[in-house]
């Protein structure tokens, strides 16, 4: 990842320490001064926006998840301690919905994940029309999760979905099966949608980390006399196994982050069996329970910072074995 | 013997591709062929797979129940003015990240990384509050800039990863010939770098245009809701009309297809590259 390879050494060379050449001390700390005003100066704009649309909402939310705060009581905010903190952790539907999160991240990403792999194995090797291909393989990145979920909300539909029409035609059901209206079958169809929309991304990310692996590794395995299925273990999988590590934890925390495909498809139900800890979250924001909210979003920023730290430490991994 | 093996291979291969592609594109052909089919075709089972009857009926229903033209209007501006600042801004912002060591260097990545691992709607409440506050709910330009503050972070390290492949020795000459460094980088680096810079504009043009969370909350009142914010609205209502629904699925759908389609190549570089993307 870029971000953690060999940073390139832009600066201005520094004058060597006590050559003949060395400029006096006032011009060098003019220059410095000049480049640490112009680092500021084309960082600011990025940096104001983000703090205040971005941080500072974020913090104040965090501040909030310890207020009685409601959509009622906007003007003033007591202080309550860990009320909200108890009222998520007594909330009977929030740990229907913790069960629900751990169903919807490892039911999508293990489908996603081989599937994902087994297109990248296919696609590594150069085909007419690859570069078509993969773009148009591409299209669902261009598409919101949120309309994606309506599409299969569609297509899943009781009565007129085509998803029915393809399993009676081929015998596999007798009537038509309704789908989002019963908890057992809500939420295997939400996770069908979701791989089907993820699937894409492992396999350009394991694409590009099966190109990187140099041709004379399999050429000297070949020599070895290593089968294909030999050189796959020994060669190409320790070769990328910490390009698959760092592609699955960043899609399990983007999984995790990913209720817009939920709202477009079920909004949630039936009776909260397919709402995730984010897609409940903010529907009791929009309920205007604004305390509960943010102590809900304090838990959840919790748990991403755990994943978040497994990630860096992951990518720092990676860079160490690039050095 | 290896021949035939690696032919049989290759069907395989071919098959599985063929069959991957067709899963792929099977939802947008179905919104596509609903969306042409009069309203009772629309509602018949067992499915037409192929409309008997072509109709724009939706089409025309779309804009007569609804005012999906203002939507789409103020999709379009918020989109194209939010891209062109977040684009311009993150210009500054990934150029000295690529070009530059610094002290604070690491931190301000983070912080950047941060964001792109905390989703922008698990303060949805606060950000409500702030923009009250401010008197920008239910304003196109309030909804610019939170969605200036969301692209920020992506744009700036997919921008700098486009820096970094283009030899600083250029914008070094035109400096030493007299150029300011804000000149340099317009008129030296911006030139070469022209498709990658498209292609981070779209990319961030596609990520407004597709935003729900945010614009639903900000954007309340009829005349200012995106399209996003629209369909969300079709959705919830207690009797979803299909057709209407996906003719407005395909008219939302197409502008960003178009514009992946020429930006897919640099989009796919800069995800593969290690920019994060939540």
């Amino acid at each position: 990842m870029t971000t953690t390879l060999p940073e390139r050494q832009a600066t201005p060379p520094a004058a060597p320490a006590g050559g003949p050449s060395r400029p006096p001390a006032s011009r060098r700390r003019a220059f410095t001064r000049r480049r640490a005003l112009t680092i500021a100066a084309f960082l600011a704009p990025a940096f104001v926006v983000v703090a205040v649309f971005t941080y500072y909402p974020m913090l104040s939310g965090s501040l909030g998840a310890f207020r009685t705060w409601t959509i009622y009581n906007v003007a003033e905010q007591p202080w309550t301690g860990l009320d909200n903190f108890r009222g998520v952790l007594t909330d009977p539907l929030f740990y229907g919905t913790v069960g629900n999160t751990i169903v919807w991240v490892i039911g999508s990403i293990v489908p996603q994940f081989v599937i994902g792999f087994a297109l990248a194995l296919w696609m590594r090797r150069k085909f007419r029309f690859r570069g078509i291909y993969q773009a148009l393989v591409f299209f669902p990145w261009a598409v919101s999760g949120f309309l994606i979920g309506v599409l299969f909300r569609w297509m899943f539909n009781s009565e007129f979905g085509v998803i029915n029409d393809l399993l009676m035609r081929s015998g596999i059901v007798d009537s038509p099966l309704p789908w989002l209206a019963t908890p057992a079958l809500a939420m295997p169809a939400v996770i069908i949608a979701n791989v089907w929309y993820g699937v894409t991304f492992f396999a350009i990310m394991i694409l590009a980390a099966l190109q990187s692996v140099p041709d004379e590794l399999y050429e000297a395995s070949a020599l070895d006399g290593a089968g294909k299925l030999r050189s796959f273990w020994h060669v190409t999988v320790p070769y990328i196994r910490t390009t698959l590590a760092l592609t699955v934890l960043l899609r399990t925390i983007w999984i995790f982050n990913f209720p817009d495909l939920i709202f477009g498809m079920t909004g949630g139900g039936p009776g909260g069996r397919t709402h995730i800890v984010t897609s409940y979250m903010i529907s009791i924001t929009q309920q205007g329970e604004y305390g509960r909210a943010s102590a809900l979003g304090l838990i959840v920023m919790l748990v991403l910072a755990i994943f978040a730290v497994f990630y860096l430490l992951a990518t720092r991994e990676k860079k160490e074995a690039y050095r | 013997m290896i021949t035939t093996q690696s032919r049989v291979g290759k069907t395989v291969r071919i098959v599985a591709l063929g069959i991957w592609l067709i899963i792929t594109l099977f939802p947008l052909y179905w919104i596509v062929v609903t969306a042409v089919k009069p309203r009772r075709d629309i509602y018949a089972f067992p499915v037409e797979y192929w409309p008997q009857t072509f109709s724009l009926e939706n089409f025309v229903n779309l804009f007569a129940v609804s005012n999906f033209g203002t939507y789409l209007t103020n999709s379009i501006i918020v989109s194209v003015v939010a891209a062109t600042l977040v684009t311009l801004i993150s210009l500054l912002s990934g150029y000295v990240i690529a070009r530059f060591e610094f002290h604070a260097k690491s931190a301000v990545l983070m912080a950047f990384l941060v964001t792109q691992m905390i989703p922008g709607f698990i303060a949805l409440g606060p950000l409500y509050q702030l923009m009250v506050d401010l008197g920008l709910v239910n304003d196109r330009t309030g909804l610019v800039l939170v969605y200036i503050a969301m692209c920020i972070p992506f744009s700036t390290i997919m921008l700098r990863g486009f820096f970094e492949n283009v030899p600083d020795a250029l914008e070094e000459a035109a400096m030493i010939d007299g150029c300011s460094r804000l000149g340099a980088l317009f008129r030296v680096l911006v030139p070469i770098m022209t498709p990658g810079i498209v292609a981070a504009f779209i990319f961030n043009f596609v990520s407004c245009w597709n935003e729900l969370f945010l614009s639903v909350t900000l954007m309340t009142s009829d005349a200012n809701k995106t399209v996003p914010t629209a369909l969300n609205g079709f959705i919830t209502s207690y009797n979803i009309d299909w057709g209407s629904m996906s003719a407005a699925a395909v008219l939302t759908i197409i502008p960003t297809m178009v514009l992946f389609a020429f930006a897919s190549k640099y989009i796919v570089q800069g995800l593969t590259s290690g920019a994060v993307k939540g």
